[in-house]
């Protein structure tokens, strides 16, 4: 069986994020870029799983400009099989949404047949939290989201998967060919060791464009502008409840 | 807290204060001092130092305090209350408790007054004063000093310069930070870095250490194989001298030839020669692109060939290169949180982090992928993990940078820091388990990169014997060698009576003569730096 993994490209989670500034968009110029940490839990997963020798292949996909190889590379370095590069360069004011990019992942999936699609539950940059739930949407199949533990049953061809949700845990059991998308307690990633990047070296990223895949990349949405979250303004220490009724009147309105 | 009873705040301070720590300078038997008599051959200055050695083995026996140095008055205490204002003026026990120890609850003193000037004329005026009324002072920065400089030894007056934390100005087309010595060095690194430029040190410390600290003690750090010394990078301080004479040499000058270059006599010596109150530190440009590797190799010999390779073939992008045995890795997954072994797999016993930074992301770390793929092909590394992004480079840091941390949890640490000739520098670590046994546990690492060895020896307790069995054998093993008893932490109180394990007694002579020049009365930072006799 194949995993497929989708990762994506953003700023790395330790940065400090700033607007530029002319508001088009955030600065990405000049600033570490890295997988997103739950991109880095799906592709260990799907190791994992391989490892346990429940699937055969791990395939990374993502879609990004020609420096978004280096996060396959990533992936690659921890121990995927090989990858998928869907070229597109980005427009900060026409960025690609979830819908988009499920699409062109449905497009790779049914190239590529995996019995298993694996990603991160959100990016770190937009929080979207939907391209899992569109994905499995477009292709008909089961999902298992905010996975935290996942069980695979090769014979049986089901997995089980434990979702973090609001009230706790719920335990679903899904028929593959499925989708499941990552939260942050389902594992501790690995580390690219050298012998692994070595190996990576010669494995191979085999690069498409949406056109290839007939996709229409065409977005509804467009960015107008971005701004920085107002600064939090200073606290005000009352000096009677007489004071305090006039604010919640006059300034703040609430009664 | 180690060793509570044996020291407390003694309000009679004539009485003779007994320091178990410092060494009773009773010499060891037989087997240390003919390691270094074999060597007397070669090198005669340490035959010299061997006479200096012998006469301190029967004087000295524990450092007592000057009677020359008056005792507090409330006279004092008013006067300081009139130039500094009453907030300046600290009686409060609880404050002064914790000023009066340091950071390894190591030494303890029994200061009865803190003060805490805000301006450069303040610091004049008390400085001023205590000459005139002959009072001892300890100049007191973030106190992370690992070897009691930056507490008092007995009554001596705290002058905290923690009131003093302006940054002044800040040149960002050349990078030049003008600020006060007060200033944490994580705040100036932050705000530097906001202009796109780095501080040109970094230390575990770091948030709590001040930068007029660091000058004082010449502070290397983590960068020191990339940056350099402080000696380079401070281009001018503002320091004020023991009659309260103010001496602005604080120029934002690359270069300046005109006469003898003072700055360098205020650097390093670690609060004796002056109080130093503004710096102007060159900042160098942050470089976007940072790549961190953890590496294991198997023994000594490999790591020092790696170190070669890496000057060779990372050249100028290599930005720190540093060791730690296996037993700091196992330290460090016991006593701290929420780090992870980058090398679970290793039985090896050595271990490198190595950094590089330089200004194009792609190119940085394909050099150092193909450095280090041949450096495993070549044998010289066993295993390896390269970070992959920022969190996974902050946990091999936090390894490295939390060693000091988790040793000071085990107990008691016994800290020796150590210039050493590169192809020895784990020879002593080896020498020290022998000798030590099970009684404790030894920790090399350090920075390589400058051959730098910090060796921490942890037990559960101070104790007199374990301090026999580790001194003087290593000062006398260092000396040997010709390395230095103190690459970056200084001589303090811990290494007061030490100098002539690595410096000669002409030159020893010389530093007595200028700090008689500067301060006659003695009345800054006594009892350390250098020896009693020669003061």
């Amino acid at each position: 069986m194949k995993i497929l993994v989708a990762v994506k490209r953003v700023v790395d989670y330790a940065v400090k994020v700033r607007v530029k500034p002319d508001r088009t968009g955030v600065e990405t110029a000049n600033v570490k870029m890295s997988m997103n940490p739950f991109c880095e839990i799906a592709v260990e997963e799907a190791l994992r799983l391989r490892e346990a020798g429940a699937a055969a292949e791990v395939v990374a996909a993502t879609i990004g400009p020609a420096q978004s190889a280096d996060t396959l590379r990533t992936a690659l370095a921890m121990g995927a099989d090989r990858a998928v590069h869907v070229l597109h360069d980005p427009d900060p004011a026409r960025p690609l949404l979830p819908l988009v990019v499920a699409k062109i992942l449905r497009a790779v999936a049914l190239q590529e047949k995996p019995g298993l699609v694996i990603l991160g539950k959100q990016a770190i940059d937009d929080d979207c939290n939907q391209t899992g739930q569109m994905l499995a949407g477009l292709l008909q199949w089961p999902q298992g989201t905010f996975a935290s533990k996942v069980l695979l049953d090769k014979e049986k061809q089901k997995a089980t998967v434990e979702r973090e949700v609001d009230g706790g845990i719920e335990t679903i059991c899904l028929k593959l060919p499925a989708v499941i998308t990552t939260d942050l307690r389902l594992n501790q990633p690995r580390y690219a060791t050298l012998p692994n990047i070595m190996k990576a070296k010669s494995k191979v990223i085999k690069k498409v464009t949406p056109e290839d895949l007939n996709v229409d990349i065409r977005s509804d949405m467009e960015v107008t502008e971005v701004n920085e979250q107002p600064k939090r303004k200073a606290g005000v220490i009352l000096s009677s409840v007489d004071e305090l009724l006039d604010k919640l009147k006059n300034e703040a309105r609430v009664l | 807290m180690p060793h509570t009873q044996h020291e407390f705040a003694n309000r009679t301070v004539n009485s003779c204060r007994g320091f178990h720590w410092i060494p009773s300078l009773q010499h060891s038997p037989c087997g240390p001092r003919t390691n270094v008599e074999t060597h007397e051959g070669k090198y005669s200055a340490n035959k010299a130092s061997e006479v200096q050695k012998r006469s301190f083995g029967s004087a000295a026996t524990q450092i007592q305090r000057n009677p020359a140095y008056s005792e507090l008055t409330s006279d004092d205490v008013s006067y300081f209350k009139s130039i500094l204002g009453d907030n300046g003026v600290v009686q409060d026990e609880d404050r002064i408790a914790v000023a009066n120890v340091d950071w390894m609850g190591k030494y303890r003193g029994a200061s009865q007054l803190l003060l805490l000037p805000k301006s450069t004329v303040e610091v004049s005026k008390i400085l001023s004063y205590c000459n005139t009324r002959r009072l001892a002072v300890v100049p007191q920065g973030g106190n992370t000093g690992l070897v009691g400089g930056s507490v008092p030894v007995y009554d001596e007056v705290i002058v905290s310069l923690a009131g003093m934390d302006k940054i002044i100005s800040f040149d960002n087309i050349n990078g030049i930070l003008t600020c006060e010595a007060g200033c944490v060095l994580e705040n100036l690194s932050t705000f530097v870095e906001n202009e796109g430029f780095i501080m040109p040190l970094d230390l575990g410390a770091k948030g709590s250490c001040h930068i007029g600290g660091n000058i004082s003690t010449n502070a290397g750090g983590l960068r020191f194989i990339r940056y350099g010394s402080l000696h380079g990078n401070v281009l001018g301080l503002e320091a004020v001298l023991a009659d309260g004479t103010i001496l602005d040499m604080l120029t934002t000058l690359r270069k300046d030839n005109t006469g003898y270059d003072l700055k360098h006599l205020f650097i390093g010596s670690e609060g004796s020669l002056g109080v130093v109150t503004k710096i102007a530190v060159l900042t160098p440009a942050k470089l976007p692109s940072t790549n961190v590797a953890f590496l294991s190799c198997n023994d000594y010999t490999s790591c020092q060939k790696l170190l070669l390779a890496a000057r060779r073939n990372l050249g100028e992008i290599l930005s720190a290169f540093e060791f730690m045995d296996n037993h700091c890795i196992d330290l460090a997954m016991r006593h701290l949180e929420g780090v992870q072994n980058p090398l679970p797999a290793s039985q090896t016993k050595f271990y490198i982090l190595i950094e590089t930074t330089g200004s194009d992301e792609s190119y940085d770390k394909t050099k150092l992928e193909g450095f280090l793929l041949r450096s495993m092909e070549d044998g010289l590394v066993a295993d390896g993990v390269i970070a992959q992004d920022i969190s996974q480079a902050s946990n091999f840091w936090r390894i490295r940078e939390g060693i000091s941390e988790a040793s000071v949890k085990v107990g008691a640490v016994y800290k020796y820091d150590l210039s050493i000739p590169v192809e020895k520098l784990y020879d002593i670590v080896e020498e020290m388990r022998c000798r030590l046994g099970d009684n404790a546990e030894v920790l090399g690492y350090g920075h390589l990169g400058d051959g730098n060895l910090h060796l921490n020896i942890l037990s559960s307790k101070y104790d007199d014997n374990r301090l026999a069995q580790i001194e003087p054998f290593v000062y006398e093993w260092t000396s040997a060698q010709r390395g230095s008893i103190s690459a970056e932490h200084g001589l303090g109180l811990m290494k007061a009576e030490k100098i002539h394990y690595s410096k000669s007694p002409e030159a020893v002579q010389l530093m007595a003569s200028i700090k008689k020049l500067l301060d006659p009365n003695s009345i800054l930072n006594p009892y350390k730096v250098l020896p009693q006799s020669v003061l």
